[in-house]
């Protein structure tokens, strides 16, 4: 759990996510989410039928990824929200980058709280998820 | 969507875990987690999307048998996808894609945990887009409860359907 008095707003968290992502990974995730999607599962579907150039991750795929971000940063347990748009796709290949910043550290609910804004990029900086969460601190 | 039980397993968090690439011990080792702040092993953040799992007429999961299956065998595609529940994963079939998910986090979820869920439909709206034509956005709001009934997390969902392969 992070201390409030070893943080300040504007802080920042930064972490590798995935470096050169593989579809056997977006496999891995189909399965263990149970979301087996042939846009994610299947090259033949989604090339010849969809019209994509690959499978592509999930979202929650992405999702996820930053949430390990994020609860590395934070603490177990700690979370009471976490949100995000998915604003680009994440293909096969693709290293992905993603930042927590502090935003606010305020009160909720009697507790002490931090508000995080989430940026994921890929290779290229292009933004593929961004997002918002809010998690108890130590007061 | 319902779900009447979806089983929370330290197996199941264990390699979910795996797949968003978390090494945190506190997914799978029973007995670090029990001396952690959290007392025992936990489900990750987006773990409440893997109900899926447990929901029977899942749409994006091959039935046994595997009939009415869309994706490749010998044919690129099998028979088109029918209509069933999918609204918690906001995404969709062929042309449908995840725009938003939004968790809110009221009570752990920890290995162990009995979880029952209800999903409702939200707000809907349209936008034009320049990479995927009309887009239609549709939103799901999903409440899970764990055995006592207690409100554990609110997850709400936009899926969007596209009228066309998004430009990248």
């Amino acid at each position: 759990m992070l201390k409030e008095s070893e943080i300040k707003i504007g802080d920042t968290h930064t972490a590798i996510l995935v470096e050169d992502l593989k579809r056997t990974q977006i496999v891995q995730y189909a399965g263990a989410s149970g979301d087996y999607n042939p846009l994610h599962t299947d090259e033949i579907f989604t090339t010849q039928v969809a019209g994509y150039p690959s499978v592509f991750a999930h979202g929650m795929l992405s999702m996820g990824l930053t949430g390990t971000m994020l609860t590395d940063y934070v603490g177990d347990g700690t979370l009471k929200k976490y949100g995000v748009r998915f604003t680009n796709q994440v293909w096969p290949g693709d290293t992905l980058t993603s930042t927590a910043t502090i935003i606010d550290i305020r009160e909720q609910d009697g507790e002490r709280v931090v508000d995080l804004q989430i940026e994921t990029t890929n290779q290229n900086d292009v933004a593929v998820i961004t997002g918002n969460a809010t998690a108890r601190i130590e007061s | 969507m319902a779900i009447d039980k979806f089983l929370v397993e330290a197996s199941h968090i264990m390699m979910f875990a795996r797949s968003v690439g978390d090494a945190n011990p506190v997914y799978h080792d029973e007995e670090y987690a029990k001396k952690a702040d959290v007392g025992g092993i936990i489900a990750p953040p987006t773990f409440a999307q893997s109900s899926a799992q447990f929901d029977p007429n899942y749409f994006l999961r091959p039935k046994v048998g595997g009939e009415g299956w869309f994706g490749s065998g010998k044919e690129a595609s099998g028979a088109k996808p029918s209509s069933g529940s999918g609204e918690s994963g906001g995404g969709g079939a062929a042309m449908g894609l995840h725009a938003e998910q939004h968790f809110e986090y009221h009570l752990p979820v920890k290995a162990g945990d009995v979880l029952s869920a209800t999903t409702k439909p939200g707000n809907s709206w349209e936008k034009e887009s320049k990479r995927a034509g009309k887009l239609k956005f549709s939103e799901s709001v999903t409440e899970y409860r764990n055995q006592n009934g207690d409100l554990v997390i609110t997850a709400t969902g936009v899926g969007v359907q596209t009228e066309r392969a998004v430009d990248s």
